[in-house]
């Protein structure tokens, strides 16, 4: 065997040409990266925390650890993706007429498909399943949702997706086409390098992890509600969490075999979507989309659900029309299962498709606008408090609503035919995604940011990333509605029309301001943490809540409740309190809990290896790792010692330590 | 308080089940066993003699029979081995598989559809191209 | 008896259980539930792969037709075994609730035997296709077909060695409450993929050479 193909065998087509030596933006950015990774690596070391991050947190099967590490993950994420962002913006402005910009066009693709990529499946996706994660099982009533390992190891998969495309940043390159890698440009004959596979491999096994993670919440919420908690008095956000996750398992299957197919014809040299020999491109397209619409259902689900605890708390009303919400969420789950080809009406299907699935588009705004008539319903004559959650429900109804009605624009055939891949269309999309699913999430997290870490975040600094968002989301997307109305194309690095270029500047500066939105969400979190003493949540209940998880203390205990609650009424903890509930003060039994594993850690670590392996063809190692995989698994199952009890003596201590100040009142 | 549904079969649930604080899940009889064992067996013989004897000389009826037998077979499986009733785990297995199969209906009759009439409208391929569907 | 109950005005509310339930020595009680909805999830990935299928039936490339390449004797035997092998993992069900760890073993060994007879049939058929130059590269209805027999069968596989392990663990645990909720899980496991084959069998073998 020659050197050459011993070199070959063992690192596949990994060679010295696949890092970025030559590229200065990368060079650096990679050089930044190392430096804050050892800076990090070495502060870790330098206090001693790797066995406590290791024990406590990395292992840990908590319910409450684990949404946590979600919204970490998406907010290192968030930071990732929207400086893609930055660089696109900054492209668009600049490129006109013999300007070329200074990304050519080889860059641009990657970094329009990477920022698509991890916005909705390392941004969107984590930062839905952890607040899903912290606060459902804590709403209705449970110590932890079904399976707490499953749960651990779908953290654990989404960080190996994650790490996947982060690493095809600097070994090799990423994929030039487009957040869903349409074939027949995503096959082996049209791009054959190593971009496709790191998208397919880690949307595969972050997909893994969501699946497992919805089955998992569907599951809690069916099994696992306190008792006298019958559905209908379920909270709204649990019912948009139970509908959101049904989807995603309706959906995620689709999207599994559709990359699966996609693997083989790059990898086994079938034809499912190739050109010839039989193949079928366009049920490439029609697989992904049948993913595709439903997915956006099932992020902003629980931002309406997040709307609805928000509206009723910070107007100290009753839900209006708790009924309807429900019914309307559960239309909404259906339809959107039956609209998915308005993605492609211009693929040719002809007018009786069209028209079919152009109706059940504009269908489906009847029952959100039901629910945004709700909302309005509960805000009238109600004592409203516009702290920082209600303003971010105010400005999601008044974005998102544009938003839907751009969508519904779209939804007629003739006018996408017009608009189909203009910038009108990134325009609603965009709309409706920061306006709903982000400011859904950001209201969230103000809201629910006291109950998991004992303290709110800085007001000032949150109102300072409120209006950067809102602003800057104004000014950064209606110029772009404005050139897709007058024809732009999307995914351009270059234009040749200079009238255009004054839109897009004022685009670009929108872009900063949301910038500053950013970074002033992350001051709130600082500086909130510098005054923590002076923004303790010392009660539990820093917002007068109605829902189960403000009975809790802020931060709840490891097993959430001492005693589990009994349901009387919809807004149980609200109708506690009514009713003069005093928590109890001893009685205390012993606990069962699950015990933390590193099973998890250590499959998605074989996960990733796996996937590195596969994409440059290093088969040796992607057979030792599918190995581990397979007898880790099997190994685990071995496992009986899952579980230990908290005494009760334990229990009352912890109690005893937080009665006087969460007095139920 | 596992809820039996077999009165024939009164030894079966002596032990304390993994199934408890009011919720069941199907258990089998030996009568639902036999029976869908039976169904199963004839619901399978059935539709491969049809096809490979092609005793009915019309390609389109034994394609709808077996089709149906299929169906029938599957609803077997799942009521007789499954043990899927309207009271295992509250209905809520139930209701999983109806809504499933609502799913796999849309999505393997809704891409038939789409993609029938995709393929309808593509331009016409001269023989000796590449790209040819067929 | 109301340790915890507060008392109102008008009468006595009920915050907490006196009791609490331990839930299932250790589990949620959610498990069978959570296994069947990951069933369904499988269900879906065979919906999608039957979907492309049904697309690209017919796409033979100016390749083999299902006529040409189908033995359906072959076929029939591979139903059978699996077949057999449902009715044989039924048979130790009731042994499995009776508590009688010998017979269940015996019978999930049955099953996981015919199981691998099933397995080996397919090898069989497949390596035959492929050295008469139908393999899954040759056109896209053929691609469809490995695809789809293939990843059932890998379920199988799957299934073999979950029946292994099975029949380890028991020697070691007998039947406890664990052992017997992943042998309920296993069952619904062999029995969907069953079904699968029912419809794998209607539409590609039996539709194909009706075609």
């Amino acid at each position: 065997m020659t050197d050459h193909s011993l070199l070959q065998t063992v690192f596949g087509r990994l060679t010295w040409e696949a890092f970025p030596i030559h590229e200065p933006i990368l060079l650096t950015t990679f050089i930044v990266v190392v430096l804050l990774g050892l800076g990090l690596v070495g502060a870790v070391t330098r206090y001693r925390l790797w066995g406590y991050l290791w024990s406590e947190w990395f292992t840990s099967v908590d319910h409450k650890k684990i949404g946590i590490m979600y919204m970490i993950l998406g907010i290192i994420m968030l930071l990732r993706g929207f400086a893609d962002a930055l660089m696109m913006r900054l492209q668009q402005a600049i490129a006109f007429g013999d300007n070329p910009g200074y990304l050519p066009a080889h860059h641009f693709d990657q970094i329009f498909t990477a920022h698509g990529t991890i916005m909705i499946f390392f941004v969107a996706i984590p930062l839905v399943v952890g607040l899903v994660n912290y606060v459902m099982p804590l709403q209705i009533g449970a110590r932890d949702v079904a399976f707490p390992f499953l749960n651990n190891l779908s953290f654990w998969l989404t960080v190996s997706g994650a790490l996947l495309v982060m690493t095809s940043l600097f070994v090799g390159e990423f994929a030039r086409t487009g957040w869903l890698s349409y074939a027949p440009l995503s096959g082996l004959a049209y791009s054959p390098d190593t971009g496709v596979d790191y998208y397919l491999w880690s949307l595969q096994i972050a997909g893994l992890g969501t699946t497992l993670s919805a089955i998992n919440m569907v599951a809690t919420i069916i099994k696992m509600r306190a008792p006298g908690m019958t559905m209908m008095k379920m909270p709204v956000f649990c019912w948009t969490a139970l509908c959101s996750n049904v989807l995603a398992i309706a959906i995620f299957p689709a999207l599994t075999a559709a990359f699966f197919l996609m693997i083989l014809d790059r990898y086994a040299g079938t034809n499912f979507f190739t050109n010839d020999l039989g193949g079928a491109p366009m049920m490439y397209w029609n697989m992904v989309w049948i993913w595709g619409h439903p997915e956006v259902y099932v992020l902003v689900l629980p931002a309406f659900g997040i709307f609805s605890e928000i509206t009723s708390t910070f107007t100290g009303k009753r839900l209006f029309g708790y009924s309807s919400m429900v019914y309307a969420t559960v239309v909404i789950t259906i339809l959107s299962y039956l609209v998915w080809l308005h993605h492609f009406f211009t693929m040719g299907a002809g007018p009786s498709v069209n028209s079919f699935f152009g109706i059940a588009t504009m269908v489906i705004a009847i029952p959100t606008g039901a629910k945004i008539f709700n909302w309005l319903f509960t805000m009238y004559r109600g004592d409203i408090r516009f702290e920082l959650p209600m303003m971010w429900v105010v400005a999601f109804m008044l974005t998102f609503t544009v938003g839907g009605m751009t969508g519904v624009l779209l939804a007629i055939p003739p006018a996408d035919f017009v608009l189909h891949n203009s910038l009108f269309l990134v325009a609603h999309f965009h709309n409706v995604i920061i306006g709903g699913v982000v400011f859904g999430l950001f209201a969230g997290m103000v809201y629910w940011f006291p109950k998991a870490f004992g303290f709110k975040l800085d007001p000032f600094w949150g109102k300072v990333a409120f209006w950067g968002w809102v602003i800057g989301y104004w000014i950064a997307w209606t110029p772009i509605y404005v050139v897709g109305l007058m024809g732009t194309t999307r995914r351009v690095n270059h234009f040749d029309d200079p009238t255009l270029q004054p839109w897009f500047v004022v685009a670009a500066i929108g872009a900063v301001i949301i910038l500053i939105g950013i970074l002033g969400f992350v001051m709130s979190i600082v500086m909130g943490f510098v005054k923590r003493r002076e923004l303790a949540d010392t009660t539990g209940d820093p917002w007068n809540g109605r829902t189960l998880e403000w009975s809790t203390t802020s931060p709840p205990p490891a097993y959430n409740f001492a005693f589990t609650p009994v349901v009387h009424d919809l807004d149980a903890w609200y109708d506690m309190k009514s009713r003069g509930y005093d928590r109890p003060a001893d009685g205390y039994r012993p606990i069962h809990m699950p015990r933390n594993t590193g099973a998890g850690v250590i499959l998605a670590g074989l996960a990733l290896v796996f996937g590195f392996g596969m994409v440059w063809y290093m088969w040796w190692l992607a057979a030792v790792s599918f190995a581990g995989l397979v007898a880790v698994a099997i190994g685990h199952t071995f496992n009986m010692n899952r579980d230990y009890f908290i005494p009760a003596d334990e229990v009352a201590r912890t109690e005893g330590k937080s009665l006087p100040l969460a007095a139920g009142a | 308080m596992s809820q039996s549904e077999t009165p024939t079969e009164p030894g079966v649930h002596q032990q304390s089940e993994p199934h408890g604080h009011g919720d069941t899940h199907g258990h089998g009889s030996r009568r639902g066993y036999r029976i869908g064992t039976l169904l199963s067996i004839v619901l399978t013989v059935i539709p491969f003699w049809l096809v490979m004897s092609g005793v009915l000389q019309n390609p389109g009826l034994t394609a709808v029979l077996i089709f149906a037998m299929a169906f029938i077979q599957i609803v077997v499986h799942v009521v007789c081995f499954l043990h899927l009733d309207t009271r295992s785990e509250g209905g809520w297995t139930l209701l999983a598989f109806l809504f499933t199969a609502v799913i796999v209906f849309l999505t393997i009759g809704g891409s038939i559809w789409v993609m029938y009439h995709l393929n309808t409208n593509m331009m016409p391929m001269p023989d000796n191209m590449v790209g040819r569907m067929r | 008896m109301s340790d915890h109950a507060q008392d109102t005005a008008e009468k006595a509310v009920t915050w907490h259980l006196a009791e609490e339930e331990d839930h299932d020595h250790g589990g949620s009680g959610a498990t069978i539930l959570g296994f069947w909805i990951y069933l369904m999830s499988d269900a879906l990935i065979f919906a999608s792969l039957f979907a492309m299928f049904g697309v690209v039936s017919t796409s033979y490339a100016g390749g083999p037709v299902p006529r040409e390449i189908f033995d359906l004797k072959l076929v029939a035997l591979n139903t059978a075994f699996l077949l057999a092998s449902s009715i044989t993992f039924g048979q130790a069900m009731p042994h499995m609730e009776r508590g009688q760890v010998g017979p269940t073993r015996l019978w999930l060994a049955i099953t996981g035997l015919l199981g691998a007879a099933f397995i080996a049939v397919e090898l069989y058929e497949f390596s035959h296709l492929i050295a008469e130059g139908a393999g899954p590269q040759r056109s896209a209805f053929l691609s469809a077909f490995f695809t789809l027999v293939g990843t059932h069968g890998a379920h199988v596989t799957v299934g073999l060695i979950w029946i292994t392990v099975m029949l380890l663990q028991l020697g070691r645990h007998g039947l406890s409450q664990p052992m017997k909720r992943r042998l309920i899980c296993l069952s619904m496991f062999w029995h969907f993929l069953d079904i699968i084959w029912i419809g794998v069998f209607t539409f590609v073998y039996l539709f194909g050479v009706l075609r």
